[in-house]
C-alpha cells in the first residue's frame, strides 16, 4: 500500500516550515519521523495534499537543562527522536521517566525515526510519551504565525487526536520540570512487547510536598490524568485506596483488545503498581 | 561415517543472505519487462447484492490500460465447489457479478502501467452493493436464516459421520463435556501471494507464482481456465513461507493468466499484507464439543468429538479439514469407544484452507483438553491420567477406533522423557509453593501427547519422483517434485544423494518447481517431503549406482557384483583392488549417467511426541507468559538435525501463537477486525522462550530412510500444551477451561467468574 | 523531484515521485530486492535497512526524506571477495533462516542490536528484534545467531565503510 500523491516541501528552519504551512493552509501536514503519519497515509486514512518535511531542522533536536536552581527545567527539542531521548544522559539524570518511556515506544526502528514533537502533536489516546508528559507536567512550546506561545501539557491534549495547537502552528519544544529525588513508575500493559498499550499508567511521586500525579493511556479519547486517584492521595489515602479510584472519570472504549470493564480493572491495577514503584526508594530500578 | 544424521548448514544460505532469495515479486525475468500491474478491487461489504460496478472514472486515471469486471469474463466457468460430498451449488465466481459473500470477494481488476497507479485507479472503481445480513460464526450459519447460496438451500457445505450411539457413555462413572473453540487464525507467510504470467508466441503461457507445488498449481490453473495443460509452463521461484496456505493455485493466479491473454501483455500481481489477510485462506476455525467419560481410577472408556467447521464463504479445504480431525480424534489414547462427526458451514468470511497441521492440531487440542478436564474432574494428576490411557508401545501397525493405522510409536516413553527433562516433580513442588504463598505470578504446567499423520494421501497418492544425473565435471543434479519454501531440500536432498555417491553436497544442485523440467510432483505439504521426495532421491541414488556398476563392469572388465562404491573417490572400485576404479564423473563422460525413478511409500507415517509447557500467569491482570517449552518430537530417523530442529522451533512458535495470541476477528456485520499486522497479533520474539528439545527417534518401516514428517509436529504438540498450562496456572482458583487465544482478558474473566461461582 | 541517496556506497541521483517509499526506491529503482516488504503497517521489519548508521523500516520512510543519506542494505554487507559479514555468517551457521523472507531485514536489525549492545543477553536480543517478525524459525536460532555473531567482536555491529562516492 502506498500513499495518495502529494506535494513535498522540505523545510530547513522553523520559519520555512511556518511559511509553508501558511501558504498551503489546512491541506498541508507536517512530517517529522513520519511513523504516525505515513502508516495512515498508506492506508489512505490521511490524504494531505502537501507534506512539509521538518525532519531536517536539526536545531530542534536537543535535551538540555534550561535555567538555574529551582526554576530550571529540562528543555527538549520537538524533533528529538525517541532513541535520542532514550539515551540522553541529561534526560536520564533529570527526568528519568521520560527516557524510560521513550525506550518503550514501538520497536528500535520506530524509535530511530519517531520524534517527541510528532507523538505529542499526533495525540493518540494510547500513546506512551504523552502519558508520561502528563504525569510529569510542564509546557508545550508552540511556534506560529503570531510568534511563540506556551501551553501547559495539562491543557494540551483535548480529545481524540485533538490538541490545543492551532492550524499553522508547530511544536518546537517541550519543557519538563526536573524530577529531583521524586520517584516514578510506568506500567504499560500489552499483549506483545511492542504493541500499543491496552492501558498504561504513569506515576510521579509528590515533589516538594505536593501530591503524586498519575496519567493514563487509552482510558478515554485522549490521554488523561487519574484525578480521583490524585485527589485521594492528596487527601492522605493509601496507594491501594487511591488506585481503586483510577477509572473514575474515564471513558474507556470496548474493542477487540479489551472491553471497558477490563480496561477499568487494568487502570486500577496499573495505577497501583506504578504508584508502588514511584514510592519505592530505589525507584529508578525500573 | 555417513553424512546422514549430521548438522549440515544449508547450501541455499549464502545467496539468501547476500543478494536475497528471489521471490515472485522480485523477478527481473526479461519476459516480464514492461508487464502491466494488476490491482484487485475487493468487496468492502461482507454479504450483499452487487447493483453496479462503475469503472468510468478509473478508466480515465493515469496509466490505466483496462478495468476488468465480471461482464468481461465471458466463457469462463465458475470455480467448482470441490469434492463430491460438497454441496455442488456453492461455486465461486471469478469476479462477483451478482452477490458478494465476504469482505475481500473479488469484484474488478485494474491493469496499469505502473505499480503505484493501480492503487490510485482502484480507488476510483465505484462498487454499489445492497447489503444483506452477514453470516458470522457457525451457530448463525447452522440456523440457515440467511443463506449464502440460496440455490443450495442450506449453509451446510458438507456433513461427515453419523450421530453418536446412544449408549456411548453408558457405564461411565464420570462424564465431562465442554464446548471448545479452535479459533480462526491467519497463516501469514511473510511473503504475500504473487503471480505473473506472460504468453509466448508459441501459444504457451509461462506462469510464475508463489506456491507449495508447481505441478498441482499448474493443473488447477489449466483446469479452471479450460487450457490444455501442455500449454502451461509454471515456475515456482523462491517462496517466502507457505504453511499450507500456498497449497495449489489461488483463483487470483489463474485470473492473472487470463488477464495476460486478454490484454496481450505480461501481467504481474502481488498483494499487500492487508489484501493478504482478506484474500489468502485462513486456518483452523472449528467449534467443537468434547465429551469424555470413564471411571474415577483414571480410565477413560468413551470419547466424543462433534465439530462445526467454519468453512468460509467458498468451500476450499474447509470440508476436508474436519475429516482429518475425525480420523485423528483419539490421538495417542486407547479409548475403547470413540465417536466423531462434523459438518462444514458456509459463512460470510474468508475461505478456510490448510494451515500447519491442518486438521490434526484441532484433533489434538480437543482430546488433550478433554483429558485435562477429565483429570481435573476426578482430581488426578494429568500425567497419570495420560499414562493410564495411552496406547502401549507398538512396532507393528495399530488400528485406532477411528480407523487410522499408526505405523509405530511409544507414547509413554515420549511422555516420560519430556517429564523427566522438564523436572516435572520439581515443577509441581514449585507450583504448590507459589499457590501456598498466594503469589501474584502463578505457575502453570501443561502437557500434551500427540500423534499425527504425515505423508497422507491427499489425492495425489503417496508417491514422489526424482531424477538424478551425474555430470562429467563431477557435479550432479537432482530434480524433485517436492517444493521447498524454507525446509532446505536443496541441502537435504543433496545429502541423501551424496551419502551413496560420495559427491560432495556443494557439488549437487537440486532443482524443483519448474513444470517443464519436473512434470510430475506432489509438492511440499502434509510433512510428506522427506519420507517421499527424500526417499525418491535415495532410491534414485541406489539406481544410479546400479547403472554405474553395469557400465563400469564393461569398461573395467569386472563382474558388477565385485564393484563397490568408493565414497572418497565418488566412484566405483573393484572390491579388494585399490586404485582400479572409475569415478561416476568419468562414467558420465562416456555416456549420460542419469536415472529417473518413482518412489511409492508403503503408507503414511505417524510421528508422535509429548510437550511440556510452563507458564507464569499474573493472576491480577490475567496475562500469561510462556517461560519454558520442553518437547519430544519423534519423527523417526533424522537426516539433518539442524534443519529438523528448525522445523520443530517454527512449529512450536506457531502453536504458542495460536494458544496465546492470534485470532482472526470479524464484527457482527462481517467486517474484518484484524486486517493489518498492527491488529493481527503475530507472535514476536519477546513472547517466546528458548525451546528445550529432547531427542527421541523411532524409525518407521514405511520408507527406506526410516523418516516420518517433522514439519507440523511442533505446532500440533505445543498448542494444547500451552493452553493446558494457562488453565493449570489458575486451576487452583476454580478455573477448568479457557478458550484460545488465552488473552489476558479471557484469563482474568475466567478467574473472576470462577471466584463468583465459588462464593 | 530529484533525490540523491548513497546506497551501499554508490551515490544515486534519481527523479522520483515524492510519495515513493524508500523500500520501493531500493527495490524498483535500484533493483536491490533483498529488502522485502511484508506488511503495510510498520509491523514486520522485513524492509529494515540501515540509514546513517541506524536501523529503519524503509516502508515508512519516503525516498525524498533520505536525501543525502547513506543507506546500507543486506546486499551491501559482504566483503567484495564474498566473505560474509559476521551476522550473515552466524545466521548461516546457526540456521537462523528458513524461507529467507524476513532474513535481510532480520540481519540488518541484528546488526543494529549489536551496534547498541555488543554483548547482549538472550532477552536483550529478543527485545532488540521486537520489530522484526519471522514465521519460520520461532526466533530460537535467530537469537542464537545474534549471540554467536557477538563473539566475533565489535565488527558484528558495524556496516562496511563504504563512504567513498562513486557516481
Amino acid at each position: 500500500m502506498i500513499p495518495a500523491p502529494f506535494e513535498y516541501v522540505r523545510a530547513s528552519s522553523v520559519e520555512e516550515a511556518l511559511a509553508a504551512l501558511a501558504e498551503h493552509g489546512e491541506d498541508a501536514k507536517l512530517i517529522a519521523g513520519g511513523h504516525s503519519l505515513l502508516p495512515i497515509m498508506k492506508l489512505r486514512l490521511a490524504v494531505p495534499s502537501v507534506l512539509v518535511d521538518i525532519s531536517g531542522i536539526r536545531e530542534l533536536s536537543y535535551v538540555r537543562v534550561d535555567g538555574d536552581g529551582a526554576d530550571a527545567v529540562v528543555a527538549i527539542g520537538a524533533l528529538t527522536r525517541h532513541h535520542e531521548l532514550e539515551t540522553s544522559d541529561v534526560a536520564r539524570a533529570e527526568v528519568g521517566l521520560l527516557p524510560h518511556v521513550a525506550g518503550r515506544v514501538g520497536d528500535p526502528q520506530v524509535r530511530h525515526r519517531g520524534t517527541l514533537g510528532g507523538t505529542v502533536a499526533h495525540c493518540d489516546p494510547a500513546s506512551d510519551l504523552p502519558t508520561a508528559l502528563l504525569a510529569l507536567g510542564g509546557d508545550v512550546v508552540l511556534a506560529g504565525p503570531g510568534g511563540r506561545r506556551t501551553v501547559p501539557v495539562t491543557e494540551f491534549f483535548l480529545g481524540f487526536f485533538e490538541t490545543a495547537m492551532d492550524d499553522g502552528e508547530m511544536i518546537v519544544e517541550l519543557r519538563v520540570p526536573r524530577l529531583g529525588d521524586a520517584g516514578w513508575g510506568y506500567e504499560k500493559f500489552t499483549r506483545r512487547e511492542n504493541d500499543w498499550p491496552i492501558v498504561a499508567a504513569a506515576a510521579v511521586a509528590g515533589r516538594d510536598g505536593g501530591a503524586a500525579r498519575v496519567a493514563l493511556a487509552n482510558m478515554a479519547g485522549t490521554v488523561l490524568r487519574a484525578t480521583a486517584t490524585e485527589q485521594a492521595l492528596a487527601g492522605g489515602a493509601s496507594i491501594a485506596e487511591a488506585a481503586a479510584l483510577a477509572a473514575e472519570g474515564t471513558s474507556p472504549t470496548s474493542d477487540m483488545h479489551a472491553d471497558a470493564e477490563y480496561r477499568s480493572h487494568l487502570a486500577r491495577l496499573l495505577t497501583r503498581r506504578a504508584l508502588e514503584t514511584a514510592t519505592t526508594p530505589i525507584s529508578v530500578a525500573a | 561415517m555417513s553424512i546422514l544424521g549430521t548438522r549440515v548448514v544449508r547450501t541455499e544460505d549464502p545467496l539468501f543472505l547476500t543478494r536475497g532469495a528471489v521471490y515472485t515479486d522480485d523477478l527481473a525475468d526479461p519476459r516480464l519487462a514492461g508487464a502491466l500491474h494488476a490491482t484487485i478491487v475487493r468487496s468492502t461489504v461482507a454479504h450483499g447484492q452487487v447493483l453496479s460496478v462503475d469503472t468510468s472514472a478509473a478508466l480515465e486515471a493515469p496509466g490505466v490500460v483496462a478495468v476488468v469486471t465480471a461482464a468481461d469474463l465471458t466463457g469462463l466457468d465458475p470455480l467448482p465447489a470441490g469434492a463430491p460430498n460438497v454441496n455442488q451449488a456453492m461455486t465461486r465466481p471469478w469476479l462477483a457479478a451478482d452477490t458478494v459473500r465476504f469482505v475481500g470477494d473479488m469484484v474488478a481488476v485494474v491493469l496499469t502501467e505502473e505499480r503505484y497507479q493501480g492503487e490510485d485507479a482502484a480507488e476510483l472503481v465505484v462498487v454499489d452493493i445492497d447489503p444483506l445480513p452477514a453470516v458470522i460464526g457457525t451457530e448463525a450459519a447452522a440456523r440457515d436464516d440467511v443463506l449464502l447460496f440460496p440455490e443450495a438451500g442450506t449453509n451446510v457445505v458438507a456433513a461427515l459421520g453419523g450421530p453418536a450411539p446412544e449408549d456411548l457413555f453408558d457405564g461411565c462413572e464420570v462424564v465431562v463435556t465442554q464446548r471448545v473453540v479452535n479459533q480462526r487464525v491467519a497463516p501469514v507467510p511473510l511473503e504475500t501471494r504473487a503471480a505473473s504470467a506472460v504468453w509466448g508466441e508459441d501459444g504457451r503461457v509461462t506462469v510464475f507464482c508463489s506456491n507449495q507445488g508447481a505441478q498441482q498449481a499448474k493443473g488447477q490453473i489449466a483446469g479452471w481456465l479450460g487450457l490444455d495443460p501442455a500449454l502451461v509452463h509454471l515456475v515456482t521461484p523462491d517462496v517466502g513461507g507457505g504453511f499450507g496456505a500456498k497449497i495449489g493455485a489461488d483463483p487470483e493466479f489463474a485470473l492473472v493468466v487470463w488477464l495476460a491473454q486478454h490484454v496481450g501483455r505480461a501481467v504481474r500481481w502481488s498483494e499487500s499484507r492487508s489484501e493478504n489477510l482478506l484474500g489468502m485462506v485462513h486456518g483452523r476455525a472449528q467449534d467443537q464439543v468434547v465429551t469424555v467419560g470413564g471411571s474415577r481410577d483414571g480410565t477413560i472408556t468413551a470419547y466424543s468429538l462433534e465439530i462445526d467447521q467454519d468453512s468460509g464463504a467458498y468451500p476450499r479445504f474447509g470440508p476436508v479439514l474436519p475429516g482429518l480431525t475425525m480420523l485423528m480424534a483419539p490421538g495417542t489414547y486407547a479409548f475403547p469407544r470413540v465417536h466423531a462427526r462434523a459438518r462444514a458451514l458456509a459463512t460470510s468470511t474468508t475461505s478456510i484452507g490448510a494451515y500447519r497441521g491442518a486438521g490434526r492440531p484441532e484433533a489434538t487440542a480437543a482430546v488433550e483438553r478433554a483429558v485435562d478436564l477429565f483429570a481435573a474432574e476426578i482430581g488426578m494428576d494429568p500425567a497419570d491420567v495420560r499414562r493410564k490411557n495411552l496406547v502401549p508401545a507398538f512396532d507393528t501397525p495399530f488400528t485406532t477406533a477411528t480407523g487410522a493405522v499408526y505405523d509405530s510409536g511409544d507414547y509413554t516413553a515420549a511422555l516420560d522423557r519430556v517429564l523427566a527433562a522438564a523436572g516435572y516433580e520439581q515443577l509441581r513442588a514449585e507450583q504448590a509453593a507459589c499457590r501456598a504463598r498466594g503469589d501474584v505470578r502463578q505457575l502453570g504446567i501443561g502437557m500434551a501427547c500427540y500423534v499425527e499423520i504425515t505423508g497422507a494421501n491427499t489425492g495425489f497418492g503417496t508417491v514422489e519422483e526424482a531424477e538424478l544425473e551425474v555430470h562429467a565435471d563431477g557435479t550432479a543434479t537432482v530434480l524433485t517434485g517436492t517444493s521447498p519454501h524454507g525446509q532446505g531440500h536443496a541441502t537435504t536432498w543433496a545429502m541423501i544423494a551424496s551419502d551413496q555417491l560420495g559427491i560432495p553436497v556443494e557439488k549437487i544442485t537440486v532443482l524443483h518447481g519448474d513444470t517443464d523440467r519436473v512434470p510430475r510432483g506432489g509438492g511440499t505439504m502434509g510433512s510428506r517431503s522427506l519420507q517421499q521426495g527424500g526417499a525418491a532421491v535415495h532410491q534414485a541414488a541406489g539406481e544410479l549406482v546400479a547403472l554405474a556398476k553395469k557400465r563400469a563392469a564393461e569398461l573395467l572388465e569386472a563382474n558388477p557384483e565385485d564393484l563397490v562404491v568408493d565414497l572418497a573417490a565418488a566412484g566405483l572400485a573393484v572390491r579388494g583392488t585399490p586404485g582400479t576404479g572409475i569415478s561416476f564423473a568419468d562414467l558420465a563422460a562416456e555416456e549420460q549417467l542419469l536415472v529417473h525413478t518413482t518412489f511409492s511409500a508403503a503408507a503414511p507415517t505417524f510421528p508422535f511426541g509429548a510437550h511440556l509447557v510452563v507458564v507464569e500467569t499474573d493472576v491480577e491482570s490475567g496475562k500469561a507468559q510462556v517461560v519454558r517449552i520442553v518437547t519430544v518430537d519423534d519423527a523417526g530417523t533424522i537426516v539433518n538435525p539442524l534443519l529438523a530442529d528448525g522445523q520443530r522451533h517454527g512449529g512450536i512458535a506457531q502453536g504458542v501463537a495460536q494458544a496465546l495470541l492470534e485470532e482472526v476477528l470479524y464484527d457482527p456485520d462481517g467486517n474484518p477486525q484484524t486486517s493489518t499486522l498492527a491488529d493481527y497479533p503475530f507472535v514476536s520474539a519477546t513472547e517466546l522462550p528458548d525451546f528445550e528439545l529432547v531427542e527421541m527417534a523411532t524409525p518407521t518401516r514405511m520408507n527406506p530412510l526410516g523418516a516420518k514428517g517433522i514439519g507440523e509436529a511442533g505446532t500440533i504438540g505445543s498448542t494444547p500444551a500451552v493452553q493446558n498450562a494457562v488453565v493449570d496456572s489458575v486451576a487452583h482458583l476454580g478455573v477448568r477451561h479457557i478458550d484460545m487465544p488465552a488473552t489476558p482478558m479471557r484469563v482474568w474473566r475466567a478467574v473472576q467468574q470462577a471466584q463468583q461461582e465459588g462464593n | 523531484m530529484h533525490v540523491t541517496i548513497t546506497v551501499n556506497g554508490r551515490q544515486r541521483t534519481e527523479d522520483v515521485e515524492p510519495r515513493l517509499l524508500l523500500a520501493h526506491f531500493l527495490r524498483d529503482v535500484c533493483g536491490l530486492t533483498a529488502t522485502n516488504i511484508g506488511c503495510d503497517s510498520t509491523s514486520c521489519g522485513a524492509c529494515t535497512v540501515i540509514v546513517d548508521g541506524l536501523t529503519v523500516k524503509s516502508c515508512t520512510v519516503l525516498a525524498v526524506q533520505s536525501e543525502g543519506a547513506q543507506v546500507t542494505t543486506c546486499e551491501g554487507l559482504a566483503a567484495p571477495d564474498g566473505t560474509l559479514h559476521p551476522v550473515q555468517e552466524a545466521f548461516r551457521t546457526e540456521h537462523g533462516l528458513q524461507c529467507g523472507f524476513c532474513t535481510p531485514g532480520m540481519v540488518m536489525a541484528s546488526i543494529g542490536v549489536l551496534a547498541d549492545n555488543p554483548d547482549p543477553t538472550d532477552r536483550e536480543v529478543r527485545e532488540g528484534l521486537e520489530g522484526n517478525l519471522c514465521r519460520c524459525t520461532g526466533y530460537h536460532n535467530i537469537v542464537r545467531a545474534v549471540r554467536t555473531a557477538a563473539q566475533a567482536g565489535p565488527s558484528a555491529g558495524r556496516v562496511p565503510q563504504t563512504q567513498e562516492v562513486h557516481s
